[in-house]
C-alpha cells in the first residue's frame, strides 16, 4: 500500500469559509486506517475545526511520531507542511520547529504508545517548556500497527481481545499534563464530535501548551465488549464536566450566560471560551479540582471529558526565553552574523 | 634536548583546589611573552578531591604536540607523589611544598622545596585564602626559576580578575612571596627557562569549544539544543555566552533560542525541527550522545533535513574515559543510524578551524540538506591552543541552499521546465529543492517522513521508488565531495614511497614527527584529511605511495577502514599508527611507528 490520492473535483455549491475555501481544501489523502477507526473521526473534526476557524492551512504545521495515530496527519490539511518523525519524538521536533518560527500553528499528533511509553519524557518536557502547540493524543489503549499489544494508557480492568488480563495500572495523561503545567487540558471522545470540535478550536486558539486526549477506539484490537476504550463503553461512561462554546473574536456574543453555572475564558487571540458547568464542583481554572474531577469519575468507572483545566495567563516558551517577536527563521544573516570588526575585537581579547 | 624556551612543566594538584586559574595564568603569561605553549588539562571525572594535572609544553620552535618526559614537576598532590616523581626526566626538577619536608627517592633530579603552606599561613588568616593563594605562591616561585616576566604575569592576573582590583593585588603578593623565596634559596633561573620570543606573536590562545560556539554565531545559527556531557558542554555554553552579547536586539529581545534538553534524543530532535523549519540549528555532544542521536540522524539523512552536530569525541567505548581524548567515533558518525546512511564529517585540527568549520558546516548542511558532523575532540575542544586568529570575510554570503520562496514556487515550472516535487533531482546534482512551512497558500506543502517516499514526498512501498530515492541520496555524496574542504598535502620528497595520513588533534605531533624523521634522513610525505566524503586527492595521494601510515587515536584503525571502504585503498598499503590511551599523541610515538616499519627494510637493503 502506498498513498491514495483523493479526486480533487468537488460540488460547486460546497459552502466556503471566509478565505473562500471549502472543507475539501482542508482534507488530506485517503485514510489507510481501518474502517471505523476513531482516528478518522478525529481527523474529520480537525478538518471541520480548521475550516470553521478560517485558518490558512499553509500557516499550520502538522507534526507526528510513529503509529496509527501518527499516520493521521496525512489525512488532513494537505496544504500544510507535515513531519512524520520518529517514534515518541514528535515533541522535540515541534519544539525546534516552534523555536524557528513562532508564527505558525503547530498541531502535534501522537498516540498512546507514542506519548505514554516511548515518548513520555519528551511529552513531559514539551509541557514543561510551554511549547505553544496543540498536542493531540489519539488514545486507543493499544498498539495497532504491531497487532494489539496493551499500551500504557490501557486500564488495568480492561483485558485484551483474546481475554488476557492487563497487569499494570494505566497512565492518565491528562492528570500528568495538569501536574506538569500544561495550560489547557481536555479530554474527549472520537465519537462525540459536538464536544470535540469546539475543544479542538479552543486548543488551537490557546496560547501555550494545549493538551487534548481523545479516546479513540481501535476497531480491530480494542473495541470488544470488555474493553474500556470501546465505542460502547465510552458512550455509556462518558461524564462531561462541562459543555464548551467556542466563540471566535469576530463572532458576535449573542447570549449572556448565567453566573455560577458558566465560566468565560478570554483567550490570547481575543476569542472566548464559554463553559457551561455540568459538574458544579468543577472549576476548570483550578488544577486541583481538575485532577479531582478526573480521579473521582475514574473511581466510579467513568471517563471525565470536556475542558478539564485552563490557565488563562500562561507564558509560552518564547515568552520565557525572551526571543524576538519575529520568527527566528526570518531574521536576515546580516543581522545574525556579527561581522569581521567584532571578530577582531574578540581576537584581541584572546591575546 | 630541553633548554631555553623548550621544556615541559607539569602541575600535579587536587581537583577543586583552585589550581586551574593559577595554571591558566601561568600559561597565558608564557603566551604573552610570545612563546608558543600547549597547555593540556588532564582532569578527572570529578568535582573535588581527585588528582588533576596540567601539562604545559613550551616550544619556541612551535612544536605544540604533547611530549613525554617532564622537565619540571610541580608536585602539589601527595596522592600522586610517586607517579609524579617517576615522570621527571633525569636531570630535571621537582618543586614541592616543603612545609612537611620529605625525602624524594631519586638522586638524578633536583628537588626544590618551597614551604608554601607555612608561608601562606603566616601571611593570611583566612583559611580559604591560605588555600587558594598557595597556587599563586608556586607560580611566584616559577617566575624566578623560569625567568618569567612578572609584568606580563600581572597583566594576565588583571585580565582574569577584571573588576576585582583588590584580588589582583593579593594575588600579586602571593606571587612575590614565592618569587622572593625562590630567589633567596635557589640558583635562579634554571637552565630551562624563558625568554621573550615571537613564535606566538599575532596568535590567540583559545579552546576549540569556545571557537566552535563562536563559529555557530557567525554561521547565523539561531536554534541550539543540547544535553550536558563532557567534553562538549562548554561549546553550547560558549554559544550562549556569545549570543547573549552579540544577539540581543535594542529592545532586549533575543535572536536565538537555546534549549537544554532532557536528553540527547530530544536535543537532536529540537535541532532537526529547527532545521526543517528554516533556522540554522545545531547540537553538541560526545560519544554516548552520538549513540543516542543515531536514530534521528538517520531520519535527517533520509528526509534530507539540514542540521549541524558537533561531536567532541572522548574516550570510548561506553562511558569510557569521559575526560580523556580519542578519535574513536569515526565509523559510528560516518554511518550513524540503521539502514544505508552516510554522513558528511569535518575534521578540524585546531580551534581556528573549529571556528571556520563550525561556520562552514551550516553552509554545507543547508546546501546538501543533510546532517553535517564536526568531529572535534576533548584535546582541541577543552584545551587552550595557541592558534591563528579567527578570520571572517564580510563579503561571505551564507549559502542557504535550495529553499524556494513563494515567488520561486510560482515560477518553478517556468524556469526549470518541470513541476516542483520535494525530492525531484531537477538540477542533476542530486540535491532537490525544499520549501519551508508557511511559504505559499497552495503550493509547496509536502510531508516530511522517515518512511519510504517517492520523488514527490508521497509515502510509498514501491521498492523501485525506494531504491531510486536511495540512489539519488547516495549521488548527493558525490556532490558533497566537490564542496567539502580538500586535504592539506605536504610533499617532502617528490619521488618518495612513504606517505602518512592524519587528521584533527594529532596535527601538531605529526608535524613534529615529520621534522624529526627528516632530520634522521627519512622523508615522509603527508596528507591531512579535513573531511569525509574523501575528495579525489585522497585516493591520488595513496596511489602516489607504496605505503601510507594512517595516524589516529583509536584501537580499530577506523579512518583506515573508511579509506579502504570509501576510497577503495588496498588495506595492505595502509599501515595503522594507533594511539588510544586517552592521552594526546606524541611526536615520539609517530616517529617510533614509522622507524620500526621502515628501518628493517632499510637495513635489509643495505
Amino acid at each position: 500500500m502506498s498513498y491514495i490520492a483523493k479526486p480533487s473535483a468537488h460540488h460547486p455549491a460546497l459552502p466556503k469559509n471566509a478565505l473562500g475555501l471549502t472543507r475539501r481544501d482542508y482534507e488530506g489523502t485517503m485514510s489507510t486506517l481501518c474502517a471505523g477507526c476513531g482516528h478518522d473521526s478525529i481527523t474529520a473534526a480537525l478538518i471541520e475545526a480548521c475550516f470553521e476557524m478560517d485558518l490558512p492551512a499553509h500557516r499550520i504545521a502538522k507534526v507526528s511520531g510513529i503509529g496509527c495515530s501518527s499516520k493521521a496527519p496525512t489525512y488532513f490539511l494537505s496544504r500544510s507542511h507535515g513531519f512524520n518523525s520518529v517514534h515518541g519524538r514528535m515533541p522535540s521536533i515541534t519544539t525546534g520547529a516552534n523555536l524557528a518560527n513562532r508564527d505558525l500553528v503547530y498541531i502535534g499528533v501522537s498516540g498512546d504508545g507514542d506519548t505514554a511509553s516511548i515518548g513520555l519524557g519528551q511529552f513531559c518536557h514539551a509541557i514543561r517548556r510551554r511549547v505553544n502547540m496543540t498536542y493531540i493524543v489519539m488514545n486507543n489503549g493499544c498498539y495497532g500497527l504491531t497487532k494489539g499489544q496493551f499500551s500504557a494508557t490501557n486500564d488495568k480492568t480492561s483485558p485484551s481481545k483474546k481475554g488476557d488480563a492487563n497487569p499494570f495500572e494505566a497512565i492518565d495523561l491528562c492528570q500528568m499534563a495538569i501536574q506538569l503545567g500544561a495550560g489547557f487540558v481536555a479530554r474527549s471522545f472520537s465519537g462525540d464530535k459536538v464536544q470535540l470540535i469546539p475543544l479542538i478550536k479552543a486548543a488551537i486558539s490557546y496560547w501555550g501548551f494545549a493538551f487534548l486526549d481523545v479516546v479513540s477506539p481501535c476497531v480491530t484490537f480494542n473495541n470488544h465488549p470488555t474493553s474500556t476504550k470501546s465505542y460502547d463503553y465510552v458512550r455509556a461512561h462518558n461524564m462531561a464536566v462541562d459543555k464548551l462554546d467556542f466563540i471566535e473574536e469576530k463572532d458576535e456574543i449573542t447570549a449572556d450566560y448565567a453566573e455560577g453555572t458558566s465560566v468565560a475564558v478570554t483567550m490570547h487571540d481575543g476569542s472566548r471560551l464559554v463553559l457551561h458547568k455540568l459538574d458544579q464542583q468543577h472549576d476548570p481554572r483550578d488544577a486541583d479540582a481538575a485532577i479531582m474531577a478526573i480521579r473521582s469519575n475514574a473511581a466510579k468507572g467513568r471517563v471525565a471529558t470536556g475542558l478539564l483545566y485552563v490557565n488563562e495567563t500562561q507564558r509560552d516558551m518564547h515568552d520565557i526565553l525572551a526571543t524576538d517577536a519575529r520568527a527566528l527563521n526570518s531574521v536576515s544573516m546580516t543581522e545574525l552574523c556579527p561581522g569581521a570588526k567584532v571578530l577582531e575585537a574578540i581576537n584581541t581579547r584572546l591575546r | 634536548m630541553s633548554g631555553i624556551n623548550d621544556f615541559v612543566v607539569k602541575f600535579a594538584t587536587v581537583n577543586g583546589s583552585g589550581s586551574a586559574s593559577a595554571n591558566g595564568i601561568f600559561a597565558k603569561t608564557l603566551f604573552r611573552m610570545g612563546v608558543p605553549v600547549s597547555p593540556k588539562n588532564i582532569f578527572p571525572s570529578n568535582i573535588q578531591g581527585l588528582p588533576t594535572w596540567y601539562e604545559v609544553r613550551v616550544s619556541e620552535a612551535g612544536y605544540l604536540g604533547r611530549r613525554d618526559g617532564i622537565d619540571l614537576m610541580v608536585a602539589m598532590n601527595p596522592q600522586t607523589f610517586k607517579e609524579d616523581l617517576a615522570e621527571v626526566v633525569p636531570g630535571g626538577w621537582l618543586l614541592y611544598d616543603s612545609t612537611l619536608p620529605r625525602v624524594w627517592p631519586r638522586d638524578d633530579i633536583s628537588i626544590i622545596g618551597v614551604p608554601i603552606a607555612e608561608m601562606c599561613a603566616a601571611k593570611w588568616q583566612d583559611t580559604r585564602q591560605r588555600q587558594l593563594f598557595k597556587n599563586m605562591v608556586y607560580v611566584g616561585a616559577l617566575t624566578a626559576l623560569l625567568d618569567m616576566d612578572v609584568e606580563v604575569l600581572k597583566s594576565a592576573v588583571a585580565d582574569q580578575l577584571k573588576g576585582k582590583e583588590k584580588l589582583v593585588a593579593a594575588n600579586m603578593e602571593a606571587v612575590a612571596l614565592g618569587r622572593e623565596y625562590a630567589c633567596r634559596n635557589f640558583d635562579c633561573p634554571l637552565p630551562i627557562r624563558l625568554r621573550h620570543a615571537d613564535g606566538a606573536k599575532g596568535k590567540i590562545l583559545v579552546s576549540g569549544n569556545e571557537a566552535a560556539g563562536l563559529g555557530a554565531i557567525y554561521a547565523g545559527a539561531t536554534v541550539c539544543a543540547w544535553y550536558p556531557i563532557t567534553p562538549s558542554t562548554s561549546l553550547a555554553e560558549a554559544f550562549e555566552r556569545h549570543a547573549k552579547r552579540l544577539r540581543v536586539t535594542k529592545e532586549g529581545r533575543r535572536l536565538f533560542g537555546i534549549v537544554q534538553a532532557e536528553d540527547e534524543l530530544a536535543a537532536i530532535g529540537v535541532a532537526i525541527g529547527g532545521g526543517w523549519n528554516g533556522a540554522r540549528s545545531f547540537t553538541a555532544t560526545s560519544g554516548p550522545g552520538i549513540s543516542l542521536m543515531s536514530e534521528f540522524l538517520g531520519l535527517a539523512y533520509f528526509a534530507e533535513v539540514p542540521v549541524v552536530l558537533f561531536n567532541i569525541q572522548r574516550g570510548g567505548p561506553s562511558t569510557g574515559m569521559p575526560t580523556r581524548t580519542q578519535q574513536s567515533d569515526i565509523i559510528s558518525c560516518a554511518y550513524a543510524s540503521h539502514g544505508d546512511t552516510k554522513h558528511v564529517l569535518l575534521f578540524p585540527a585546531n580551534p581556528t578551524e573549529c571556528f571556520a568549520m563550525g561556520a562552514e558546516a551550516f553552509d554545507l548542511a543547508e546546501r546538501l540538506q543533510t546532517p553535517v558532523i564536526v568531529m572535534s575532540d576533548l584535546d582541541i575542544g577543552m584545551n587552550e591552543w595557541v592558534t591563528e586568529p579567527f578570520a571572517w570575510n564580510d563579503a561571505h554570503v551564507h549559502d542557504r541552499g535550495k529553499v524556494l520562496s513563494a515567488d520561486e514556487l510560482e515560477k518553478f515550472k517556468e524556469i526549470k521546465g518541470k513541476d516542483w516535487g520535494r525530492y525531484q533531482d531537477v538540477d542533476l546534482d542530486a540535491i532537490p529543492y525544499r520549501t519551508l512551512p508557511g511559504t505559499h497558500p497552495t503550493k509547496g506543502a509536502f510531508f516530511t517522513r522517515g518512511t519510504s517516499h517517492d520523488e514527490n514526498a508521497r509515502y510509498t512501498e514501491d521498492g523501485r521508488a525506494h531504491a531510486r530515492v536511495l540512489d539519488r541520496i547516495r549521488r548527493k555524496f558525490d556532490t558533497a565531495q566537490t564542496l567539502v574542504p580538500k586535504p592539506e598535502v605536504a610533499i617532502r620528497d617528490k619521488s618518495g614511497k612513504t606517505g602518512l595520513i592524519y587528521f584533527g588533534a594529532t596535527t601538531p605531533a605529526v608535524h613534529e614527527a615529520l621534522d624529526l624523521l627528516e632530520r634522521e634522513g627519512v622523508k615522509v610525505n603527508a596528507m591531512r584529511i579535513k573531511a569525509f566524503p574523501f575528495t579525489r586527492d585522497v585516493a591520488s595521494f595513496c596511489a602516489m605511495h607504496e605505503r601510507v601510515f594512517v595516524v589516529e587515536q583509536n584501537r580499530d584503525a577506523q579512518m583506515r577502514s573508511l579509506l579502504m571502504t570509501e576510497a577503495e585503498i588496498p588495506g595492505a598499503k595502509l599501515i595503522p599508527a594507533l594511539n588510544y590511551d586517552g592521552m594526546p599523541l606524541t611526536a615520539a610515538f609517530v616517529q617510533g611507528v614509522v622507524l620500526k616499519r621502515l628501518q628493517p627494510a632499510k637495513a635489509a637493503a643495505e
